[in-house]
């Protein structure tokens, strides 16, 4: 019969690094990554600039070192890496086996079996069409992170006149980064009234090189007929619709689009895994374990992080759990938590919560709000609506993650269902 | 008094800075954060990255790094002793590209292996 792994991971980036070293280091040794591109790393081998590692390495390192350093780890693993190779489908075969189904390059087309699997195909970017910007349909419209690519990893400048829509971080990188490479930068368009991306970025993107931040402002029309020529930019009302009278015209070559990140969940789908329509990623349990037992997702497969670092620590739980269900076996599945949001809390990761199967004495929980706060108080409540647990926070926004860590003593009297809210503190509501 | 917001980590502390009051920091939640304040305003650093021709490599750009801060306003002529620089694979993450830049005794290095 064929080999049967113990793990295979799907995707090399990140993500699918930690969880394969960790599940070393938990005592698994026949581990497989399967990645589609001609190198591990992911999208860090792009993202050039610094300022990943700072809580994971205590320091600050460029997207490249941070893959480096969990590239040399996995090479003092017993994993294996596939390259140029595409995972199309995993299903379940007799006794629960993981068939992973792929193509590449030097293999063809090929089923691996596997005792787990990780999901870790990351997420990617929203696109023109995606979003419908109106206008003519001249070349010079790109993706953020595709413009990254070209320029950093294959050596292409792709335009001179630049306006970014969408302040996402990969946006506002981009808009250092052609600053820096000679282009001129004419805005940053974004139509919410706050900014997408870190704070840090947009001092460290925009501000140093006078680049404007156009809030609750949308392009409405492109125009040019070869490539872009120009394009308008109009206030938006708060339905987002653009108020007319407002256009500012920019004569531009390039434009480039920043305006959010989509988990890539079609083997997940694909899997019958229950998905979480907040998140567009799967449901998962604390040790990150999906609705499928045995096949976990971690990183911005599973929700979109603004930090590589959390990403890191997620991966490993991830690794840590399919190790303990190869040499353990699964886990209890009774019992579960469901963790609910209110008061303006978007999604929560994990979606639920076996209390006995926590490893230590507190549950990792991460969450976006859907706006911004100032001086306030992030609550969870009880099934029976008794408040077991609250952190005070002195700014939240949904462009930064939220983290808490709740009491295991106090999840274990919390009943079937908790709900994470968040509320202005009392004394500055009006 | 300016306000400005560390960029050390992630937390993106709101920090005031009392230009009159010896550059007296306030709003920052550890030591760092309070040496940043100070040192924003009194004389500015970053950290340029950027990339380099590579020849033989799996790529054709190797990414660099300066290996510390140089001063903010010599950003754009540090970026352009990168022009012409042409890396022979193999690169190692760490190596020197650009010795003492600007004479900030601060180096490019390569930031993979290549
Ligand atoms: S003051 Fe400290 S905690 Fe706050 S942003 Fe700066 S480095 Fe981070």
């Amino acid at each position: 019969m064929m080999k049967e792994y113990q793990l295979i991971v799907v995707g090399g980036g990140p993500a699918g690094l930690a969880a394969a070293c960790k599940a070393y280091e938990s005592g698994l040794r026949d581990i497989l990554i399967i990645e589609r591109d001609k190198e591990a790393g992911g999208i860090l081998n792009q993202c050039i600039h610094n300022g990943f590692g700072l809580h994971y390495f205590k320091e600050e390192l460029t997207g490249p070192e941070y893959a480096g350093r969990f590239i040399d780890s996995v090479r003092e693993t017993s994993a294996e890496v596939l390259l140029d190779t595409m995972v199309l489908q995993v299903t379940e075969g007799d006794g629960g086996v993981k068939l992973v189904h792929c193509v590449g390059a030097k293999d063809g087309y090929q089923i691996l079996r596997a005792k787990t699997v990780v999901l870790s195909m990351g997420c990617r970017e929203r696109t023109r069409g995606a979003i419908g910007i109106p206008g003519a349909r001249p070349a010079g419209v790109f993706t953020a992170g595709a413009a990254q690519r070209y320029l950093n990893m294959e050596g292409y400048m792709v335009g001179r006149r630049v306006v970014i829509l969408g302040s996402g971080d990969i946006g506002l990188i981009m808009a250092r980064r052609m600053t820096l490479e000679g282009a001129k930068v004419l805005a940053c368009v974004e139509v919410m009234p706050y900014s997408g991306g870190l704070t840090r970025n947009i001092v460290q993107c925009l501000e140093d090189y006078g680049i404007p931040l156009y809030l609750s402002h949308t392009i409405v029309d492109v125009v040019g007929r070869e490539r872009v020529e120009r394009v308008v930019v109009a206030k938006v009302d708060e339905n987002r619709r653009p108020i007319p009278g407002t256009e500012m015209t920019f004569d531009c070559d390039t434009i480039l689009l920043s305006v959010g990140l989509i988990p890539e969940n079609e083997l997940t789908r694909g899997a019958g895994i229950t998905m979480d329509p907040r998140t567009n990623g799967a449901v998962v349990y604390e040790n990150m374990e999906t609705s499928l037992p045995g096949v976990f997702a971690c990183g911005n497969v599973v929700h979109v992080h603004d930090l590589v670092d959390f990403v890191t620590q997620e991966s490993q739980r991830a690794g840590a759990a399919a190790a303990r269900h190869v040499l353990e076996g699964a886990a209890d599945a009774e019992g579960a938590i469901s963790v609910e949001t209110g008061g303006a809390v978007g999604y929560t990761v994990p979606q639920k919560i076996r209390v006995g199967n926590l490893p230590g004495k507190t549950c990792d929980l991460f969450f976006r709000v859907r706006r911004i706060f100032g001086d306030s108080v992030i609550r969870v409540t009880a099934e029976n609506g008794e408040v077991i647990a609250q952190y005070p926070r002195e700014h939240m926004a949904p462009g930064e993650m939220e983290h808490i860590m709740l009491p295991k003593v106090r999840l274990e009297k919390a009943g079937g269902k908790i709900t994470v809210s968040a509320e202005e503190k009392e004394e500055n509501a009006q | 008094m300016t306000q400005i917001t560390c960029i050390l980590c992630p937390k993106g502390c709101r920090l005031k800075v009392d230009e009159e009051n010896d550059y007296k920091v306030t709003g920052y939640s550890c030591e760092k954060g309070k040496a940043y304040g100070r040192d924003e305003l009194m004389h500015p650093v970053r950290v340029v990255t950027s990339t380099v021709r590579a020849e033989g490599g799996a790529h054709r750009r190797c990414p660099v790094k300066t290996n510390g801060s140089i001063p903010r306003d010599k950003m754009f002529d540090a970026m352009r002793l990168l022009d012409g620089i042409v890396l022979e694979s193999p690169v190692k993450r760490g190596q020197v590209v650009v010795k003492d830049i600007l004479g900030t005794g601060i180096d490019f290095v390569a930031t993979r292996d290549l």
